[in-house]
């Protein structure tokens, strides 16, 4: 997708008109929501367990330079190999000189949303490296050709009848059925030969603790501890802000996150990997490389408001409960992160010329910042980057891209009508005797009216009322 | 791309010294909390993990090759991977009556029978550390004598839980034991069999890993 146009409004109106998506998205959601709920029952517990998680979150910012550092220290001690990228494009050579030196033809993937950043599987392909995805949900959207909807569930946008079609289409021994039992061990069968023949396996971080080098990884299926122990070489990718500084944060954030990802106490493997296979040992790879990722990140950290966008363990939750996300689904925003982390993240990795319009979908109605597990301000980072969007300035990547000369000229309108009591009677006064003429199309009441109905302006002010009832003017 | 490295790490100390991060303490008490009886323990252990298909079966010191036998053999395995270096290893070696499941020793690399373990073995059998009450979790550290994919590739796990190596959380297992001293090369948390719903979240077990795991607790 990051050659097409981008084009969020117009995504979301026809995802609007697509009632199989709606209903998908309304289904899964709702559930999401009131099983995480129940997770999170005794409000004490889970007041302390997000102080905790948030607290966990700033030290580990408050010291990101020097924790960086000393994880590159105890990863390097370990024997895994550190490698640092500052763009997207740099963290793909560098899987591809890991891969070619390696001479690998099969790569396995366990999920991984920097993974989806880099566009990694695309650049593989070009460069004639089969690269699998080997979790189930990201397997199915790779049959079909698609981007994640959803950061922890990536094909909660299909339902299971379009799933065993499109196994049906495109797995050569698949016949048609809407048993998930034999779907789900159809995948087994076909995955379990590339998990057996992989060259190299390619995984994310959830946690990676400076304190000893460790990489933590949370997963159901199993797919993870595969593509971490079975092939020779193990890349992992992970976004700079990921690190933590003790091996004792790690169980309060995978708690926080796994209970507000899937409303899971844990999921069923918790791996934390800290070697390659030392002498003696009898599985697990020869090799691990660890590939640390900028991509705009040390940017948002300048910006002192900004850098909590940084505190995000990427649950998930914020989407879950996001009334924009239900509705037009994951793939209207035609970005890696959707939902409300992403209309704050992904302009500012990307820009506010490309991705202005996320940050104005969303109707400030605080649902992810309540339930945020680590306590980020996601509304207020979303009316900053409004801001942003309109003002030039050095804060975020094309600033005042969307600056518009007839909107500035609006406001200022706007502003001298409200700060003049004399204009502001007039234009009350010439409202409310010809304002319902005007036509629902002109120009810019066109916007408004295209989808709503057109306002009606009283016949009398609420002023003049006032006055009439012996209320004085003040 | 060592470039990479010195201008991330300059950029962000600049901005770090700029502005430096508000912090509040770290408060743990809510994980310190938690707490259960020693009997309380096992049995929210035994009821989480039931939620996720897990299956428990009683044993002691004396009897567990034996049930661990009838239960492989029950259960229809014909082969059965196992760590001879182990203690546990050890014990089913001598106590392993003909006529069961056949014992296939793990004492080679992967390398070597990569095709036969994930084509020809039907279940495997590890040792744990220990279980978890919050979570409903065991406790691995797979070593070079009890290796990492034998709780994964083969179908049905066997993990054999000494009913008094019981913890509260996850937070504990680790400050108790003084993880932060030396990891070892992998350490896991093993909650139910391998499972996926992602599938219009309807749960399905044995995705990819192990799609029955059966803890023998031992007493």
């Amino acid at each position: 997708m990051a050659h097409a146009e981008i084009d969020f409004g117009k995504a979301s109106r026809a995802a609007l008109q697509d009632p199989q998506l709606r209903a998908n998205f309304r289904r899964a959601m709702d559930g999401l929501m009131s099983k995480r709920a129940a997770q999170f029952a005794d409000s004490a517990e889970w007041h302390s367990m997000r102080a905790l998680g948030a607290s966990v979150r700033l030290r580990a910012l408050s010291k990101l330079p020097e924790l960086l550092e000393k994880l590159e220290e105890n990863c390097t001690r370990n024997g895994i190999t550190v490698h640092w990228a500052s763009t997207t494009d740099e963290a793909n050579a560098i899987v591809l000189e890991i891969m070619l030196r390696v001479n690998a033809k099969l790569a396995v993937k366990g999920k991984s949303m920097v993974s989806e950043e880099m566009h990694l599987n695309a650049f593989l392909e070009k460069h004639g490296i089969e690269a699998i995805e080997a979790d189930l949900g990201e397997y199915i959207i790779q049959l079909d050709h698609e981007m994640p909807s959803h950061i922890i569930m990536p094909a909660i946008h299909k339902n299971t009848k379009q799933i065993a079609q499109l196994f049906r289409d495109k797995i050569k021994e698949a016949e048609y059925t809407e048993d998930v039992d034999q779907l789900t061990g159809l995948a087994r069968r076909v995955l379990r030969k590339k998990f057996m023949n992989a060259d190299v396996g390619i995984s994310g971080v959830n946690a990676a603790v400076a304190e000893t080098g460790t990489l933590c990884l949370v997963e159901n299926e199993g797919n993870g501890r595969m593509v971490t122990t079975v092939p020779p070489v193990h890349i992992a990718v992970m976004g700079l802000e990921k690190v933590v500084e003790k091996l004792e944060d790690v169980p309060p954030v995978l708690s926080l996150l796994t209970r507000s990802a899937t409303a899971q106490p844990i999921t069923t493997y918790v791996n934390m990997i800290t070697s390659p296979r030392k002498d003696g040992e009898k599985d697990g790879p020869r090799e691990i490389h660890l590939v640390i990722l900028d991509n705009g990140r040390s940017k948002i950290y300048a910006d002192e408001e900004l850098r909590h966008t940084l505190r995000c363990i990427r649950c998930g939750a914020c989407m879950n409960h996001c009334p924009v996300y239900t509705r037009v689904g994951g793939h209207a925003y035609q970005a890696p992160y959707p939902g409300p982390i992403g209309k704050i993240l992904v302009p500012q990795m990307e820009g506010l010329d490309k991705r202005g319009a996320m940050p104005h979908a969303c109707t400030m109605c605080n649902a992810c910042v309540e339930i945020c597990p680590v306590q980020i301000p996601i509304a207020g980072l979303m009316n900053r980057l409004r801001e942003e969007a309109v003002h030039p300035g050095p804060a975020v990547k094309d600033a005042g891209a969307q600056a518009s000369k007839a909107e500035a000229l609006v406001w200022k309108g706007w502003a001298a009508t409200f700060s003049s009591p004399t204009a502001y009677r007039m234009a009350t006064t010439v409202l409310s005797a010809v304002g319902n003429a005007a036509p629902a199309s002109l120009p810019l009441l066109k916007e408004w009216t295209s989808v709503r109905a057109k306002p009606r302006f009283a016949g009398r002010t609420l002023h003049d009322l006032a006055r009439d009832r012996g209320i004085p003017d003040v | 791309m060592s470039d990479a490295r010195s201008s991330i790490l300059a950029s962000l100390r600049a901005s770090r010294d700029a502005h430096p991060v508000e912090t509040v303490a770290s408060d743990f008490t809510v994980l310190r909390e938690k707490r259960w009886g020693p009997a309380e323990r096992l049995e929210r252990v035994k009821r989480m993990m039931e939620a996720v298909h897990t299956e428990f079966v009683d044993a002691t010191e004396q009897d567990w090759p034996a049930v661990v036998q009838a239960f492989l053999k029950d259960a229809g395995a014909k082969t059965v991977l196992y760590a001879p270096a182990t203690e546990a290893g050890a014990r089913l070696e001598s106590s392993w009556a003909d006529g069961g499941p056949e014992l296939v020793r793990y004492d080679r690399p992967v390398d070597e029978f990569k095709e036969e373990m994930f084509t020809g073995i039907d279940a495997g059998i590890t040792q744990t550390l220990g279980a978890i009450a919050d979570t409903g979790s065991l406790v691995l550290w797979p070593s070079a004598d009890e290796p990492r994919l034998l709780s994964l590739v083969p179908h049905i796990h066997i993990a054999l839980l000494k009913a008094d190596a019981l913890y509260d959380t996850f937070w504990q297992v680790m400050t108790e034991n003084r993880w932060a001293e030396g990891m070892p090369t992998n350490a896991l948390l093993i909650s139910g069999p391998s499972k996926t719903a992602d599938i219009e979240q309807t749960l399905a077990y044995g995705v990819h890993g192990p799609k029955r795991l059966i803890v023998v607790v031992i007493r």
